[in-house]
């Protein structure tokens, strides 16, 4: 039987008149990630708050590691790393001092803490700059030095606000990569991001919050299923009175003409097979085709299905 | 909005076996090594930014130099010029209004999300609070040093032995690091840094200068003059007078305070530390639990 590694059950927390949080549970497994999805505001942050024993909950408990976050705040806190959302390095150390605090303030002599300082600059890749003071960083190197900095103490649970917001997509995408060893190598991280394409790429399980509540829950192969079937979008070389009525017969709901009629959208029940009948339809009809995807739906599709809101 | 569980995963408790950080079993040493850190880390952004240090550099020398050349209009203070009064009551009012350095610091620590890294580490709580005393603590000293030896340069004489000139050197910082426990408590009820400094320096500008700093009490209304005297910032400015061997008309007035200065002035700290320290820790925890 799995670990449960991050366990949260029934979580509220109200911050003046804006209830931040109004319950919610959440799970995640040994080494595995959770993605926690949502909108600007929707609560993820304050969750994470709670999780990281920076902010008590007003009702619900949550376990980090076997401990209990509220009356077991230490013991938690020697098992877990904290990425921000505003990396919290040290503006004003250089990269090598950052890494030294942390790791003398998680317990390591200094000596130690030197060693594991030079590890963790050499492993991601900010060993020339690291006696350089972090203020010259650039946003991708401040967040790979806030998480070598959270990755210090060898935490067994990870907890990652956000971690790619504002880098460009080079930086992204070590970032993903980074995450990816960590997981292989057993930790668990619980993963905040506005991006469903993160969640997407690097989720086991993805948790969808809105105004503080769990929308949706499942891996996003089950979230993708369960808001129906594959996306159709054809685009014609002209207009095309016929193509509306040989398309009906083949889609699901109703049709999205734009582009001056040339592009025609809706759902399809199945992607097996829809595009032939779809180009055989218009053929028939004589509306010439310049482009045909059929697409499993997005997680962008899946989020506006359950809020009626695209995310940001 | 209607909830859909598309799979839910069965809680399943666990033992505690995570792998943890080093056990922090030596509380103590720990605690003293978390405040070391933390001190030379703010030793370090003090060395970064020199500007921060103006309070403690540029100012005792503008204040030194701007009080004994254009504002004592040459008064002969207690048998001896003005700057041989003078100099005690610098170290007094550059101390006290740079103070606030702390509430700042602090303040800053907080806004900027420092605080909140390091409270997702295993330290002691109040190290915080405790590094950034000690690191303004050395502020103090070299503000209090730069006070003496723009003094020393200008002809301010002290008269005394070496054990006294250490006492009248220890005294001040002692009263110092009180005030820093007192503006740490500003620092964790104020919006940010810049709210920090505006309303540090309505309360320390009186409290500088109402005393025997700048000028004898003798001259003052007698309610004022009340205040000045039992004033802290006067009685550790008497006591310096005294220790250094400088005049200190203060001698005369018949305040308990300024009949016994030394003992004053180091219950004076020793109070407002018991008080303040206690309190700081205790809004720090307030602060920092939401």
């Amino acid at each position: 039987m799995d670990q449960i590694m991050i366990e949260a059950t029934d979580l509220a927390k109200r911050y003046g008149d804006t209830q931040a949080l109004a319950g919610v549970d959440l799970s995640v497994p040994a080494g595995t990630i959770l993605g926690v999805l949502g909108p600007n505001g929707a609560g993820k942050s304050t969750a994470v708050r709670i999780l990281t024993t920076l902010a008590r909950p007003d009702a619900g408990h949550a376990r980090v590691a076997g401990y209990d976050v509220v009356t077991q705040a230490g013991e938690v806190r020697r098992r877990i790393g904290v990425t921000a959302q505003d990396a919290t390095v040290d503006e004003a150390l250089t990269g090598r001092q950052n890494l030294r605090m942390v790791a003398e303030l998680s317990g390591l002599r200094r000596g130690a803490a030197a060693t594991r300082a030079d590890e963790l600059l050499e492993r991601f890749e900010l060993a020339g700059a690291a006696d350089r003071v972090v203020k010259g960083y650039s946003g991708g190197m401040r967040r790979r030095l806030d998480l070598a900095a959270s990755l210090v103490a060898h935490p067994a649970v990870l907890f990652l606000d956000e971690p790619t917001t504002g880098l460009d997509p080079t930086s992204r995408a070590r970032m993903w990569d980074v995450v990816r060893d960590l997981v292989a190598a057993g930790t668990t991280i619980l993963l905040t991001t506005q991006y469903l394409e993160e969640a997407d790429a690097l989720a086991d399980r993805i948790v969808v919050i809105d105004h503080g509540r769990v929308v949706a829950r499942g891996t996003a192969g089950e979230l993708k299923a369960a808001t129906g079937g594959h996306r159709l979008e054809v685009t014609l070389s002209a207009p095309h009175d016929g193509a509306l009525p040989a398309l009906a017969p083949l889609v699901e709901g109703r049709v999205d003409v734009d582009a001056g009629g040339r592009r025609l959208r809706a759902g399809v029940r199945s992607g097996s097979g829809v595009a032939t009948e779809v180009i055989r339809a218009l053929d028939g009809v004589g509306a010439l085709v310049d482009d045909v995807v059929v697409h499993a739906p997005s997680l962008d599709d899946v989020f506006f299905a359950l809020t009626g809101q695209g995310v940001s | 909005m209607s909830q859909l569980t598309v799979a839910t995963g069965t809680p399943t408790p666990i033992a505690p076996t995570a792998p943890a950080a080093p056990a922090r079993s030596g509380s103590i040493g720990q605690a003293v090594r978390d405040v070391v850190v933390l001190t030379r880390r703010n030793l370090v952004h003090v060395a970064r930014e020199p500007l921060q240090l103006s309070d403690v550099t540029i100012q005792p020398v503008l204040f030194t130099l701007l009080f004994v050349y254009v504002l004592s209009g040459g008064v002969a203070v207690g048998g001896g010029d003005y700057k041989q009064f003078a100099i005690a009551g610098l170290i007094s009012l550059n101390l006290t209004t740079a103070s606030i350095g702390t509430a700042v610091g602090l303040s800053t620590d907080l806004g900027s999300g420092a605080v909140d890294r390091f409270r997702t580490l295993p330290i002691w709580r109040a190290a915080v609070l405790v590094g950034r005393s000690l690191s303004d603590l050395l502020s103090s000293l070299v503000c209090m040093s730069i006070v003496v030896l723009t003094g020393l340069a200008i002809g301010w004489r002290p008269h005394t032995s070496p054990a006294r000139f250490a006492a009248a050197f220890a005294i001040p910082l002692l009263f110092a690091y009180a005030l820093a426990w007192a503006t740490a408590c500003l620092g964790m009820v104020s919006d940010g840094p810049e709210s920090a400094q505006g309303i540090g320096l309505v309360v320390l500008f009186p409290l500088a200068f109402v005393s025997n700093a700048m000028v004898p009490t003798a001259g003052m209304p007698a309610a004022v003059r009340a205040i000045a005297e039992w004033n802290p910032v006067s009685a550790v400015t008497a006591a310096a007078r005294d220790l250094f061997g400088n005049p200190n008309p203060s001698a005369t007035a018949d305040a308990w305070p300024m009949q016994h200065p030394v003992v004053a002035a180091v219950l004076w700290s020793v109070g407002i530390v018991a008080v303040c320290a206690p309190l700081a820790v205790a809004l720090y925890r307030r602060r920092t639990t939401d």
